[in-house]
């Protein structure tokens, strides 16, 4: 059906750009952690300075973290708008303009909230831009998948459809792990270090007491020496709430993969995605649990931010597949369209 | 006429004596074992900040002497009822306080200071800090950078308020507390675990201590011409 040739430095470019988006997301993730997102107080301009000539004496503490994830928030800016350009210019599927052209709107939009996020000293900015952040990595990666060989191979024919339930589970699953990045951007930004210091227990109990006797005793013995905010009874439920869905997402997880390889057997390209997936959130819980181990260090609880999108980007690209595997025939019907599989070079 | 003086003299000292303020005078004492502090690492491996320490500083949460002696403790007034006492601050015309950062720390961590009175925050580093005040009472807030030696920052505040919290995002151990009030009668314990509110109204009042991580502890009073002593013992179970 789809024998069309891929470009492949076009979709190089493209997988260079999630690489640089992913590593872009870590250096946020090491600013936060670092309690060094207001360290910069201007914007655009770093100290009164173009922000792209600020002298290297500056370069230090918090200003290393923000100012260098400033820089390559610029550079993965500038790897977007050429990947959109890219696109336009030898990529004949509309709706792929389009992406590309959501790429750089979402990105330009990301980079004035984090602006916005100094200039305004608002901690909720900070959460929306760590969302954001997500959303951009997966649609970076989809256009890193969509322009790829690999795309155009799951997308022929002669591949077993996956059953919309399996889609649904999935999805769901998806979603699950979305909202789970949410609640964990709220607590990152709510800058009180954490509000449970003891795992797998919670201040030795199943479910910790929080009443305000008990957030007294907390802040009473917790001795911080950079998120010096005291705790309060909602971020401990908050750090509850999770461990709670984080371990509902291992069974979601599991049984994903366990679906997967029952209905599509285990030699399917989504099966191996699939238990990858779940080795991923093996990864997730136990870098989870380093971070209270470790009282929340910063490499830590980077690396948890940074395998959370992993997996947040895992699940949303097995549903792109499997819609591709699923639609083709359907797809293919609707002329002008053109199926999500049909990839046609410019001329 | 001498009659007239010696009689004059002595009506302005009695009434005087009759609105004389006297002082509120107590100590502050901690009972129980608190955490011990921690040392800042981060700070002794900062390549600025680090050599200008011999010892790796530690933080300062429980400021505590041999028998207990307190200190860090905000001791304020509020009126018999517990009311904030409003619009009695000498504001711009009390003399400046001063909040410095030396050797990559803030000094003092807790200060307090009238609405309208300046405050001056200096850099005595080597470094750059940014100077970024955080308000949970409305205050305006500020992110100011401050140059290694650079000139001095000077703010005030409007509205009365526990624990302001100043802190260096660039160095984010960094971390002041100014509590604002709108009068000028209130004192912090010092490293005796005494304290001393001075020029004090006569009249009742509520005497309330405030340790930020202890919370609040509060005690009547009425003042009369006469020192006033009002001790308070916070506990750590």
């Amino acid at each position: 059906m789809n024998d069309t040739k891929v470009i492949r430095p076009l979709h190089w470019f493209a997988v260079l750009t999630a690489c640089a988006t992913f590593f872009l997301l870590g250096m946020g993730g090491l600013v936060t952690s670092h309690g060094a997102g207001m360290s910069v107080p201007d914007w655009p301009t770093s100290f009164g300075y173009n922000m792209f000539f600020l002298p290297i004496k500056f370069w230090r503490g918090g200003v290393f973290y923000e100012h260098t994830h400033r820089l390559m928030a610029s550079v993965v800016g500038c790897l977007t708008i050429i990947l959109s350009v890219w696109i336009w210019i030898q990529d004949s599927r509309r709706w792929m303009k389009w992406l590309g052209t959501s790429a750089v709107l979402l990105i330009v939009a990301q980079g004035v909230v984090g602006g916005l996020r100094v200039l305004l000293s608002e901690d909720q900015l900070g959460i929306v831009h760590g969302v954001l952040a997500q959303l951009f990595f997966i649609l970076i990666c989809a256009l890193a998948l969509f322009t790829g060989r690999f795309w155009q191979r799951i997308s022929n024919a002669g591949k077993i459809s996956v059953p919309g339930s399996l889609r649904a589970l999935v999805l769901t699953t998806t979603v699950l792990i979305f909202v789970q990045l949410v609640l964990g951007a709220t607590m990152r930004h709510q800058h009180a270090g954490l509000s449970i210091n003891t795992f797998p227990s919670a201040y030795g109990k199943l479910w910790p007491d929080t009443s305000p006797q008990a957030i007294q005793y907390y802040n009473e013995h917790r001795l911080e020496i950079m998120n010096v905010n005291p705790i309060t009874a909602f971020q401990v439920i908050l750090q509850m709430v999770h461990r709670i869905v984080a371990l509902v997402i291992l069974v979601f997880v599991s049984l994903c993969a366990w679906q997967t390889r029952r209905q599509l057997g285990a030699k399917d390209a989504l099966a191996k995605f699939a238990a990858f997936w779940l080795a991923l959130v093996v990864v997730q819980i136990f870098l989870g649990a380093a971070t209270i181990w470790t009282n929340k260090a910063a490499d830590v609880a980077t690396a948890h931010v940074l395998v959370g999108a992993l997996l947040l980007v895992t699940g949303a690209l097995w549903c792109m597949i499997a819609s591709a595997r699923s639609a083709p025939l359907r797809a293919a019907e609707h002329e002008g369209f053109g199926a999500l599989g049909t990839f046609v070079p410019n001329k | 006429m001498k009659v007239f003086s010696f009689a004059f003299v002595v009506g302005v000292l009695a009434a005087t004596s009759l609105t004389h303020a006297a002082d509120i005078i107590g100590t502050i004492t901690l009972t129980g074992t608190p955490p011990a502090a921690i040392p800042i690492t981060p700070l002794m491996n900062d390549p600025i900040c680090g050599p200008l320490h011999k010892e790796t500083p530690t933080t300062h949460f429980y400021v505590v002497g041999k028998n207990g002696e307190f200190a860090d403790v905000v001791v304020s007034l509020k009126d018999a009822g517990g009311n904030e006492i409003t619009g009695k601050s000498t504001g711009a015309s009390a003399a400046p306080a001063v909040l410095d950062q030396k050797g990559c720390l803030y000094a003092p961590q807790i200060l307090a200071i009238q609405t309208g009175q300046k405050l001056i925050v200096r850099n005595s580093d080597p470094c750059v800090h940014n100077v970024h005040t955080t308000s949970n009472a409305g205050n305006t807030e500020h992110n100011d950078v401050q140059m290694p030696n650079g000139p001095d920052l000077n703010y005030a505040f409007d509205k009365p308020e526990m624990f302001m919290k100043f802190q260096c995002d660039i160095h984010p151990w960094m971390f002041a507390w100014v509590s604002i009030f709108d009068n000028p009668y209130y004192a912090i314990s010092g490293t005796d675990g005494k304290f001393v509110i001075k020029d004090v109204p006569p009249g009742k009042y509520t005497v309330v201590a405030d340790h930020r991580k202890l919370g609040e502890k509060t005690q009547a009073v009425e003042v009369g011409d006469k020192d006033v002593t009002v001790n308070f013992t916070f506990e750590v179970k």
